[in-house]
Parts: C-alpha cells; sequence; structure tokens
C-alpha cells in the first residue's frame, strides 16, 4: 500500500489524523526511541523524522536548535538512517523522513533513496528543493515509491498549486502561514479560505502544519484538513517535562479528534 | 544564466515554497530593469551624485617602484559612499524595491559595509531596515553597527551557528519568509538563490566598466592581470565582468586562507581542495563542509572572507578554468596593509587587502610594461579595532583603557 492509500484507509476510522515531528539525535537517539514509542502508543498516524542539517533555513528557533544541539552531539547521517529502518521495523505507522536538500544530495540522490527504501520510509519532505530544482529526485523517488511531499504556502496561487500537485505523492502539507516553524498560527478567515484553495487544488490528503500547539487547533481543523502535524510542540515538551510527558499530550490531543462514539 | 537559474554546473533557486511567488516577482522586475535604459541611467545618476562615481583608478607609483615589476593600479572602490563596493549593488536593489513598492528592506552582513550601505539606502530612499549580522561580526566590526544604528537601523546580533555571515543569511531567510509581503531581501553579494547572483554581479559591473576605460586611457591598453578579493564574490564579479571577454587578461580571485590552508581554518572554498559541490542557502556550490553536508567553520581575519559558500558564477568560471584562485593568509594580509599604507598612503579594507596580498607576490614577475589592477572592494576604517589589535598599537590599547574607565565610572 502506498503512503496516500495508508493514510485514506487511516481516515476511514478518525475525523483527522495525527503526524507529528522529531528531530533525530535531539536530545538523543535514546530519547527518540521513547517519544516514538509514545506517539505511536497514543495513536499518532505519522511521523516525521527530521535528519539534522546545519543550516535549517525554513525552521524556527525550537527546531533551529534542535538541529544544532543534535549535531554537536556527534549525530551522523548514517545513524539517522538505521535509526529510521529501526522504527519503521517494529512501529505499523508510515514514517518519513524530513530534511534539507543537502543532505540528500551528499549523500548522493540514488544511494540516500536506496537506504530510505531498504529502511522502509514512505516519504520525504524537502523544504528546499522545490520541483523545478530537483528532476532526478522526483525520477528517483518514482522509481523507488517513496513519496515526495510537496509543499503549498498561503503565498502559492492556484495555478502553483495545481503545478505542485502534479509533482507531489502521499499528501500534500499545507504550511498553514508565513514565516518558520515554531510559533502559534492565527485560524481566521483568511485561513479558511486559503484551505479551500488548497483542497480545491489537490485529490491527494492535505496536512496542516506551522504554529499547532493544542486541542483547540486541531478542532478547528477537523473538516478543513485530514491530517494536522504537530511540530515545535513535542519538542518544547520533551525539553521541559521529558519523553514521559508525550503520551498523556497527545492522548489529550486524540480525544478532540476520535469519531464521537454515539454516531 | 540559465531558466533554472544554473550557471554551467553551479547555481539554481533552492527556496522554500513560500518564497517562490516572491522570486516570480523579483525576476519579472530584474528583467524589466534591464531591459529598460532607463534604469541604468537613473542609476548612474544616482551613483554620480550620491555616491562618488566613477571612483578613480589610481596608479601606486611608489608600490610599482618598490616591487620593480607590472605597473600596479588600484581601483578606489573605497571612495565608493559609504566606503565599498557594497554600495553599488545596494543602489541598485534600492531602485526594484521602490519599483516593487515594498516598505521595508532587510539584509545579511559580515563585515558591516553591506549593512552599512542597506542602513543608508534604506534612510535615503525611505525604507524601513532590519540588519541580521552574527554575534561575532558585530564584535569586530563596531563602528559599523554603530553607524547602521545611528541612521535608523535595527541591528540584529545573530547567536545561531558560527554566528558568522552565514548564519546572518539564514537568519535574514527566516525573517523574510514572514513578511514577505512588505519587505525585500537586499542580497549582499554574488549568491544565493537565482536571480541574486546576476542581478548582484550585473550592479557591481559598474566597477569593471569604469576601469576598462580608465587602464585603457591610463596604461593604453588591457591589464596583464586583476586581482580582487573573494567572499561571496560581488567585487570580484564586478570588476571582472567587462573583462571576461578580454582573453589576455587573466583574472585572480584571493580567498581567505585564515590561519593557513593546512590548519583548516580558513575560507578557501576554490583555491584549495577542502570544499565540496553542496546546495545550501538557496544555491548549489562549493561548500566547506563535511562528509555528511554539515557545513563547517571557517576562518578569517576579514569578517566579508568569513564564509561557506561561494558565488556559482565564480564557481563556473573556476571550472572553466577561466578564473585562477589563490588565498593570502591573515598575516600576509597586515603586511600588505602595513606596505600600502606607508608607500601609499591608502588604507585597504581587511578584505580588499587580500588582493593586495597576492599582487605583490605576482608584481616582480611581470614586465614595468604590463600593468595590473587591484580592485580595493573597500576602506579600511571599520577595521581600525582588529588592525590595532593586529599590531598591538600601545597607544591606541592606552586610549581604549583610558575610555573604558571613563564609561565605567
Ligand atoms: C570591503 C569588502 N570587500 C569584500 C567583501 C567580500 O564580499 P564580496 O566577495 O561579495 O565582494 C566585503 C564583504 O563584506 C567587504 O566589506
Amino acid at each position: 500500500m502506498n503512503l496516500e492509500q495508508e493514510l485514506k484507509e487511516r481516515l476511514q476510522k478518525k475525523d483527522i489524523l495525527l503526524m507529528t515531528h522529531i528531530v533525530l539525535g535531539y536530545p538523543s537517539f535514546e530519547v527518540n526511541r521513547e517519544v516514538v514509542r509514545q506517539m505511536v502508543d497514543n495513536g499518532v498516524d505519522c511521523i516525521e523524522m527530521q535528519l539534522p542539517f546545519s543550516e535549517p533555513m525554513a525552521d524556527g528557533p525550537v527546531i533551529l536548535k534542535a538541529n544544532q544541539d543534535s549535531l554537536a552531539n556527534g549525530t551522523k547521517i548514517a545513524d539517522c538512517l538505521a535509526f529510521g529502518a529501526e522504527m519503521a521495523a517494529i512501529h505499523a505507522i508510515p514514517f518519513l523522513f524530513m530534511t534539507y536538500y543537502n543532505i540528500i544530495f551528499k549523500y548522493g540522490e540514488s544511494a540516500f533513496f536506496a537506504q530510505a527504501k531498504e529502511a522502509g520510509i514512505k516519504g520525504l519532505i524537502v523544504p528546499d528543493l522545490p520541483p523545478e530544482q530537483g528532476e532526478s529526485f522526483f525520477r528517483l523517488a518514482d522509481e523507488q515509491q517513496i513519496a515526495p511531499i510537496l509543499i503549498f504556502a498561503p503565498t502559492s496561487t492556484d495555478a502553483r498549486m495545481r503545478e505542485l500537485d502534479g509533482f507531489g505523492r502521499g499528501f500534500i502539507y499545507c504550511v498553514a502561514r508565513r514565516g518558520v516553524t515554531g510559533k502559534k498560527s492565527e485560524f481566521g478567515a483568511d485561513f479558511s479560505d486559503y484551505l479551500g484553495r488548497c483542497r480545491a487544488a489537490t485529490a491527494k490528503p492535505i496536512a496542516v502544519g506551522f504554529g499547532i500547539q493544542d486541542r483547540d487547533d486541531i478542532r478547528v481543523l477537523i473538516g478543513k484538513a485530514d491530517m494536522a502535524v504537530i511540530g515545535s510542540q513535542t519538542i518544547r515538551l520533551v525539553d521541559s517535562k521529558g519523553a514521559a510527558a508525550v503520551g498523556p499530550f497527545i492522548a489529550g490531543l486524540r480525544e478532540a479528534s476520535a469519531k464521537p462514539q454515539s454516531c | 544564466m540559465d531558466k533554472n537559474g544554473y550557471f554551467g554546473n553551479w547555481g539554481g533557486a533552492f527556496i522554500p515554497e513560500v518564497l517562490h511567488q516572491t522570486f516570480e516577482d523579483l525576476k519579472r522586475e530584474y528583467i524589466k530593469a534591464r531591459q529598460d535604459p532607463a534604469f541604468w541611467q537613473e542609476y548612474l545618476s544616482l551613483m554620480s551624485t550620491y555616491s562618488c562615481r566613477p571612483t578613480p583608478l589610481t596608479h601606486a607609483e611608489n608600490l610599482t617602484r618598490h616591487f620593480g615589476g607590472a605597473q600596479i593600479y588600484i581601483k578606489r572602490e573605497d571612495l565608493n559612499h559609504t566606503g565599498a563596493h557594497k554600495a553599488n549593488n545596494v543602489i541598485g536593489q534600492g531602485l526594484l524595491v521602490k519599483r516593487m513598492g515594498k516598505k521595508r528592506v532587510i539584509a545579511e552582513t559580515g563585515a558591516g559595509q553591506h549593512g552599512m550601505a542597506t542602513a543608508t539606502m534604506a534612510a535615503r530612499f525611505g525604507f524601513e531596515c532590519t540588519i541580521y549580522m552574527g554575534e561575532v561580526d558585530v564584535q569586530r566590526q563596531r563602528p559599523n553597527v554603530f553607524w547602521m544604528e545611528k541612521m535608523g537601523a535595527t541591528v540584529v546580533p545573530v547567536k545561531d551557528g558560527s554566528r558568522t555571515l552565514k548564519d546572518a543569511i539564514n537568519e535574514a531567510f527566516r525573517d523574510w519568509v514572514t513578511n514577505i509581503d512588505d519587505t525585500h531581501y537586499v542580497f549582499g553579494t554574488a549568491c544565493g538563490p537565482a536571480p541574486f547572483p546576476e542581478m548582484v554581479s550585473w550592479f557591481q559591473s559598474i566597477i569593471g566598466q569604469e576601469a576598462a576605460g580608465q587602464i585603457q586611457a591610463r596604461h593604453g591598453g588591457m591589464p596583464a592581470r586583476i586581482y580582487a578579493c573573494v567572499g561571496g564574490g560581488s567585487n570580484a564579479m564586478g570588476i571582472f565582468g567587462r573583462f571576461l571577454q578580454e582573453p589576455g587578461v587573466e583574472l585572480v580571485g584571493v580567498e581567505a586562507g585564515g590561519k593557513g590552508i593546512a590548519s583548516g581554518m580558513h575560507a578557501v572554498r576554490l583555491g584549495g581542495t577542502d570544499a565540496s559541490p553542496g546546495v545550501a542557502q538557496g544555491y548549489k556550490t562549493m561548500f566547506l563542509q563535511n562528509e555528511d553536508g554539515q557545513m563547517l567553520e571557517t576562518h578569517s581575519v576579514a569578517a566579508g572572507l568569513d564564509y561557506v559558500g561561494v558565488s556559482p558564477i565564480l564557481a563556473d568560471h573556476w571550472e572553466k578554468g577561466r578564473v585562477r584562485f589563490e588565498s593570502a593568509t591573515d598575516d600576509e594580509v597586515m603586511e600588505a596593509l602595513d606596505l600600502t599604507m606607508k608607500m601609499e598612503g591608502i588604507i585597504p579594507a581587511l578584505e580588499s587587502s587580500h588582493a593586495f596580498v597576492q599582487a605583490f607576490k605576482e608584481a616582480p614577475g611581470l614586465s614595468p610594461s604590463e600593468a595590473i589592477i587591484i580592485n580595493m572592494s573597500g576602506r579600511g576604517d571599520k577595521d581600525i579595532f582588529t588592525i590595532a589589535h593586529a599590531f598591538q598599537d600601545p597607544s591606541w590599547k592606552a586610549f581604549i583603557i583610558q575610555k573604558g574607565l571613563e564609561y565605567s565610572k
């Protein structure tokens, strides 16, 4: 089953899916392991694992610091690939890699795709690789059947969204607002219009990320989006309360999104 | 530049989707400006009234005599307004910003010269202005921070990563993706995503256009060699541009050798073997990075050369053998600077002094009938603290201690 089918199947049973984000090697692989377990046990549908990069241009302070600390701990890309394989082997949800293009380019695109395939990774999110710059990347993604996840932004025109949709697989990642990861987003009328435009431009599931922090944010998204992405918030949580706090936090989010029992 | 922003194997535009539309608009505005002769006229007129263009080409007679070889000419970008070539690019982009109707400009800066020029332009054109500068560079280029703030700019010290130029660029991009609607990012060098490398080189090409006429008039022919320091590569592209079409003119880019290539503490991307192809900060070039693609720490006494990447256009000229790359160490730079001050009464910036080092090495081997041009990208006033420190100047030290005491009362 490919990523899109898998997500659509999960959507049969839930009114919104949850995707979470971790930065590999931050604060350690040991903690990553525990955090992933807690996420999966509490009903997360998909996890994006960020391979740290020294220049994470699209990330805000929380994820930026996590990238830098991970690298300062000595995290190597080979460790990240091995960790990805380990997670995909023991947990029955789709795992994605998120990183910046240089990590893949430097590893060698073919070698990276081959490794990711072998690790059982279902998709790749590369925020600094627009499709027009990634000819060989998108060819390899097709060959290896790993979904390249494309991103819509509020500044994307309708025509651009349709163009991106043609290159994307799995689902579309809609960034909730201008800016970098981490800061809270406002979900006003403009936001609804934007999500409407996203929906009209693609038949794939749509995920909404950037600044989603709590149950209320997720409640707003039900009916408008297919998947909510929690990024910086769980990193903050692990920083302040430790890995054990992740399970209850995720469970709390889920309460908002389980289909009502009565119907 | 091809349609994807490449120069040979280098360049491109590796940008997050949120910037896509802004880059489309910028490309359109840039192409329109290039096709509009009135735009360049307006630019030239501003550069000759608000700044001192054309800048002089000085025959360095004493240095020429001292080295006993080629006639040494110095292209005086230090006499450009704000004291460096940076204003050429900034005023050009400022005119584009006016056309685009944006109200706020942001910029990264290393040596502070690009920040200075941007703050100046913003004051003159009435834009709001924020400058991102690595914390390390804020310390070593303090005079420029002072002037930027005095001209109304907000200077944000960047505390991430190596706290130098590349980190300032990342932070400026983070601001831009947040405030795209009313903000233009005045990129400071011939790097970054397309169209910046070509656009910045276009504005800087004024240096070489002037120099070609000046050397013809003074020397009666083309120079044998031209030397320029290479940080991101904008002053080098500026002076090289006009001469690329002259096969007899050898073009020499000088990178920061820092504490020596062998020490690993340098910023030599094209003139050594430590760099490898990569994609970061929106473009593909030769980067100083490790085997995993993580950027390395760089080092130079000159903040403006202390950078992990280099212009994709220069990478293309390097690969094709059109531009030769050399490097100068921190120590060599201090010596060349000292000599230039004593013999010519000229104070080159630490960045520019790199070009002087290589020219001094090669001048004796050329004949007195030949001419060479050194692009003096900027003046050294901004470096007063660093230079005084390097020379361990006793009276300056005493003065600083005195001032410190006065302020701590
Ligand atoms: C005086 C001077 N020269 C050179 C440079 C290096 O930049 P580029 O290589 O773009 O000319 C700088 C950058 O800050 C500078 O201030």
